[in-house]
């Protein structure tokens, strides 16, 4: 090997490196121009959810409707949502639980293999809980991959192809939503049945619940039902001190619920 | 059906829950995540060793350090592995270099690990290259598939300069020192991203705090110079063992070879005590903030910390690991075999922290009203518990010291007198 390099192979070598450096440049997507509108115009919609906790009976079938309508394993502990019980004892004890996600619902007064006396309980209520599709979701920010985005409509998404199932976003969340779907070994949560509100339905909660506990609807839509309750009635929601600004309102939320 | 539901569920195997833990919640992060901050540790700890007798000229050093710049290039191989393990989808691990998502603190993976992985291998080529070029000399025209093997690893290795004139030489020591220099930074980065991963999660009572990168470096400044000190004294009395064993070992008698030098591990070991005390007082100021400053989660942590953990946090890594290790190296009169075992304790202390850091932190639950308990899968019976279990453990663990041992063949790192 000569060890001087004349100025045409440097030029050579220089094209070449630049050529396989190039190659990384292939995997950026080009939008067609009506892609590129559609992702960055601002929607009409802004999809949120409003618990009236005073409403809820405990029955469960929202878990069960979510797991049929989202193939999430019935039998498999975790659950896109589920429901907490709560009781509150004269002494301020509270006890809560929420067996098996509640998907068959409250079949046993025990708590935790204790079953508290009525004339012990001072209230005891039930409170529904899903993704919060918060307006500054930790976990979109935590993802490595980007797998997880922000939909313009707000509902927080998880791309199943792209998601490499590191779990950071899961360990990110102060609800707990999300976890490894057992099937597809990717990270999992509640997406307000997308597939359904942009068609113009309701989550398969919200269908399911006989009281009408559960509600969906257009935040940016001042005549929505939720959008009115939100604006007239005094909602609250939950772990506001983490900043995630969830999109969750409940009615009636007591300071005991975690 | 119930059981392989059950099962298929990532974490459940070995996760135990009590009270109420919300029904998606399990211990995710389990040992292979107990292994990654320990292993990018110990790789930015060996480096930080070599870099300050080729930076800072502590001349005392000039043995190890180029022991464990080795070490370090070696540890940096095994270092992504217990990721690899940990990945749900460790096909496409490769898209955190492709499709870095930028927010995330784990994206800067890609970019740190391999300027780090550059400036080490390009520092281990100035290091070495005149030596390469002597072995290359000296293998010419001898005979053997061996010789020619390494005589063609050497060439390969050359990149083709094989000038060591004064000069040469002169300007590659000068590289080295550069190389180094920017190497600390990078490796105290390199580090210390790791413990944003985990200090920056703000939904993890036990986590969040901004000293977590600052501690996590400092203990893995400890760690790499502890692992070290106890690789550098078993290679050489081992060597000692078989020379004496066998006589004449490559013709050397054993006080030829003289095991480990008792100054190199003293001169070492300070070093080691002072990054001790700073990474001590790290973790002890956070403790003590965490309990003054009492905020929502305290009540939860502090049974976790004081009641459940107990034995893990004060008794394994705060007294076993710290303290005793501590006094044995600061008592005067310190022996190779006192150094040994104290730096056992050391690698065993930093190992509890991390073990403390993650499973502690999914120890209790979001609801701050329950627990979850962590086994360790100890006989596999799963692609998931051998991962995940304390066989994948182990295959990280040896996997530094395979590779050192082959590097060593070709680049040895430590001279017999």
């Amino acid at each position: 090997m000569s060890d001087n390099c004349s100025r045409r192979e440097f030029f050579a070598n220089a094209l070449k490196l630049a050529a396989v450096a190039a190659i990384p440049v292939g995997a950026l997507k080009i939008l067609e121009p009506g892609e590129a509108k559609a992702a960055i115009a601002k929607t009409g919609v802004r999809w949120g959810f409003v618990v009236d906790t005073h409403k809820c009976i405990g029955c469960g079938f929202c878990v069960k409707a979510c797991k049929n309508e989202n193939e999430v394993m019935y039998d498999a502990p975790v659950s896109r949502t589920w429901v907490e019980r709560y009781v509150v004892t004269k002494d301020g004890e509270v006890h809560a639980d929420t067996p098996n996600a509640a998907r068959d619902g409250f079949t046993t007064p025990k708590i935790h293999g204790q079953v508290i006396p009525d004339s012990e309980i001072t209230k005891a209520f039930f409170v529904p809980k899903l993704c919060n599709q918060c307006e500054n979701p930790p976990c979109v920010q935590v993802c490595p991959v980007g797998a997880t985005y922000q939909a313009p409509d707000g509902v927080v998404l998880v791309d199943r192809t792209w998601c490499i199932g590191c779990g950071y976003c899961i360990m990110a969340c102060p609800y707990g939503v999300r976890f490894f779907h057992p099937q597809f070994k990717v990270a999992e949560k509640c997406n307000f049945c997308y597939h359904r509100i942009s068609q113009g339905m309701k989550t398969a909660c919200v269908d399911a619940c006989p009281t009408g506990a559960r509600m969906i609807g257009n935040l940016k839509d001042p005549n929505d039902p939720v959008t009115k309750i939100v604006l007239n009635e005094r909602v609250g929601v939950l772990k506001d001190e983490y900043g995630t600004k969830p999109q969750v309102f409940y009615l009636g939320l007591d300071k005991n619920v975690r | 059906m119930v059981e392989s539901a059950a099962s298929a569920i990532h974490g459940a195997e070995w996760t135990i829950k009590e009270l109420f833990v919300y029904p998606n919640e399990f211990i995710y992060w389990s040992i292979q995540i107990v292994m990654y901050p320990l292993m990018t540790g110990l790789v930015a700890g060996a480096f930080v060793l070599s870099s300050l007798y080729h930076v800072f000229k502590q001349e005392d050093l000039k043995d190890i350090a180029k022991f464990s710049l080795i070490f370090s290039f070696a540890l940096l191989f095994a270092a992504p592995m217990p990721l690899m393990f940990h990945l749900q989808q460790p096909q496409r691990g490769i898209q955190v270099f492709f499709t870095p998502h930028f927010t995330s603190a784990i994206s800067a993976f890609g970019i740190v690990f391999f300027t780090y992985y550059i400036i080490v291998a390009c520092e281990i080529w100035f290091v070495y290259r005149e030596f390469a070029v002597k072995q290359m000399k000296a293998l010419e025209g001898k005979e053997g598939f061996g010789n020619s093997l390494l005589r063609a690893i050497y060439r390969v290795f050359s990149l083709g300069v094989h000038d060591i004139s004064e000069q040469a030489l002169h300007r590659d020591h000068k590289a080295v020192t550069i190389l180094a220099g920017i190497g600390i930074p990078v490796a105290c980065f390199l580090h210390g991203y790791a413990g944003f991963i985990f200090g920056s999660v703000k939904a993890n009572a036990l986590w969040m705090t901004p000293l977590m990168p600052v501690i996590f470096i400092m203990s893995a400044i400890v760690s790499g110079i502890a692992l070290c000190i106890l690789t550098y004294i078993i290679i050489m009395e081992w060597q000692k063992y078989r020379a004496k064993s066998a006589r004449r070992a490559w013709g050397m008698s054993a006080e030829e070879i003289g095991g480990a030098e008792i100054d190199v591990i003293r001169k070492t070991s300070k070093y080691l005590v002072g990054f001790m005390i700073a990474a001590i007082t790290l973790e002890l100021l956070d403790l003590v903030f965490r309990g003054y400053t009492s905020l929502k989660s305290w009540d939860i942590l502090r049974s976790v910390i004081y009641g459940k953990d107990f034995v893990n946090i004060f008794i394994l890594q705060y007294t076993l690991g710290n303290l005793v290790p501590f006094l044995m190296l600061v008592i005067p009169g310190l022996t190779v075999r006192r150094t040994a075992v104290a730096t056992m304790l050391v690698l065993l202390g930093v190992f509890m922290m991390r073990y403390n850091v993650v499973i502690g932190g999914q120890a209790f639950s979001l609801t701050f009203a329950g627990y979850m308990h962590y086994h360790l899968p100890i006989i596999p019976h799963s692609i998931d518990t051998y991962k995940e279990g304390l066989f994948g453990a182990l295959t990280i663990a040896v996997m530094p010291f395979v590779l050192f041992y082959w590097i060593n063949k070709a680049l040895p790192t430590l001279r017999y007198k």
